[in-house]
């Protein structure tokens, strides 16, 4: 019988104890079990690093518009006002169908290119009730050079100005300000120079930023070739820029030794030593526009 | 003997019965409203948690930052990176009482007219924070709808220059909630 008491004081205790509990306290207690994943946002200020793609989408239903410019080499010199004489552009849409899948067109002035890709994004990176350490996404383009054939006497294929690439992107937000990513890429030539050269191209990419104030960042990326899987006389691509948020707007502002502004072109045929001076300038302007407006 | 545990009983009953006292809902809806000449931003969180516990006559909420939905994508992510910086404040609360609440009868059906005072908590600034609605109780729920005003400074949310004239000074906050017995 007092053993029953006991128990019963116990369970009262309990109650007791409960009921006195905060009010607030006992919601945090109720919120804690339906706690969500909370996944990692904007690791990047934009769909683009520099050259190169990052793991972020334009969000479904958004449309952005890109343009984005690359002039002369500054070691050009006065005559060529360090390169702002020659401009290549390259003139973009990309657009969100889903929450992980964007597509984008493009047309570029350099080799008079156009280029088709799309982007997957396969995991994301969340802690709490599930955790994932990185965001993955792969990427696939497809660039179609129409600069006429060097030699027009010669049998042509249309085929033969055909490029494919396919990369994908591993980052991770480490804090707030600091974001990397990891880019292994390959890219194939249906038409090689000459017979030496390889037609799978393979290369690693590096890439990250560090936000300098909230609407700021320093951005770096760098696409190493593997010596075996390249052209013989090219050299790696670096670019080192910054991006500027102003409310719609995202503006990127680079320099880089690339001239081209697709993958086969900035991984695979940039011949300037960034180092002696083969530096461009660059910019890029990003404006989004919200198509179809997410239900709420 | 006997009556001791009788004594328990009756009490364990009557705190059991005291606990019912608590309502609770997990998708309340919280929204806010920035009116400019330029621009309208408007943002929406149906996964408000909140409770009242009527007998003491106690409100409190929680609101996840990131929960919040806009029209725009880009509004979304610089309303959780550049101003109420979600990840190092990730929740908004608010503690607070009833003023009024001898003019609430939370037991029987009817509108009743309800002032609520506590802290307001966001962005990592407590805040002292006053609102007036409406509690409907019916068939044993209660819903409570209010609407009002706070100021951007108030809780430390800057807001740049070049957007000044697109983000509104005075924030207007509905809060629209059902709830239910807590079981």
């Amino acid at each position: 019988m007092y053993r029953l008491s006991l128990i019963t004081l116990l369970i009262l205790f309990s109650f007791a104890a409960h009921a006195q509990d905060d009010l607030m306290k006992m919601l945090d207690e109720e919120t804690e079990k339906d706690k969500k994943p909370d996944y990692a946002t904007a690791t990047f200020k934009t769909t683009r690093l520099i050259n190169g793609h990052s793991i972020e989408n334009v969000a479904a239903g958004v449309l952005d518009f890109r343009i984005s410019h690359r002039f002369g080499y500054v070691n050009g010199g006065a005559y060529e006002l360090w390169g702002l004489d020659e401009a290549s552009m390259r003139l973009g849409f990309d657009y969100g169908l889903t929450r992980w899948w964007m597509i984008g067109v493009g047309r570029s002035t350099y080799q008079k290119q156009y280029d088709g890709f799309t982007k997957i994004k396969l995991l994301r990176q969340s802690s709490g009730s599930r955790s994932m350490p990185i965001t993955l996404s792969a990427v696939g383009t497809i660039m179609y050079k129409s600069l006429k054939f060097d030699d027009p006497t010669r049998e042509n294929y249309y085929t033969s100005n055909l490029y494919y690439s396919g990369q994908l992107l591993i980052a991770r937000k480490f804090s707030e300000g600091i974001s990397l990513q990891l880019m292994p890429t390959i890219v194939h030539y249906n038409l090689v120079p000459t017979e030496e050269d390889p037609n799978d191209l393979l290369s690693v990419g590096v890439g990250g930023r560090v936000k300098l104030s909230k609407r700021v960042s320093l951005n770096l990326e760098y696409y190493y070739q593997l010596p075996d899987y390249k052209f013989s006389g090219t050299t790696n691509s670096l670019a080192i820029g910054f991006d500027i948020e102003t409310g719609g707007h995202v503006f990127q502002l680079y320099c880089t030794n690339s001239t081209g502004m697709t993958e086969r072109t900035y991984i695979n045929e940039t011949t300037g030593n960034f180092f002696k001076g083969d530096i461009r300038l660059g910019f890029t302007i990003s404006r989004v526009f919200t198509i179809k407006k997410p239900k709420v | 003997m006997k009556r001791l545990i009788t004594f328990i009983l009756i009490s364990t009953v009557s705190i059991l019965g005291f606990s019912q006292s608590v309502f609770m809902t997990r998708n309340g809806q919280v929204s806010f409203f920035s009116k400019t000449q330029m621009e309208n931003i408007e943002g929406t969180n149906n996964e408000v948690t909140s409770m009242i516990d009527t007998s003491k006559g106690d409100i409190v909420f929680a609101v996840l930052v990131k929960s919040f939905r806009f029209e725009k994508a880009l509004m979304e992510e610089h309303f959780n990176e550049n101003y109420l910086e979600s990840t190092k404040f990730p929740k908004a609360t608010f503690q607070g009482k009833f003023t009024n609440t001898q003019s609430i009868n939370f037991t029987k059906d009817g509108t009743y007219t309800a002032t609520v005072e506590g802290d307001l908590t966001m962005h990592g600034v407590k805040q002292r924070q006053t609102a007036t609605g409406t509690i409907t109780v019916k068939n044993g729920k209660i819903s409570a709808v209010s609407t009002f005003t706070i100021k951007l400074a108030d809780y430390k949310i800057e807001r740049p220059s070049l957007v000044a004239d697109k983000i509104s000074e005075t924030i207007e906050i509905r809060v629209n909630c059902q709830y239910e017995p807590k079981s």
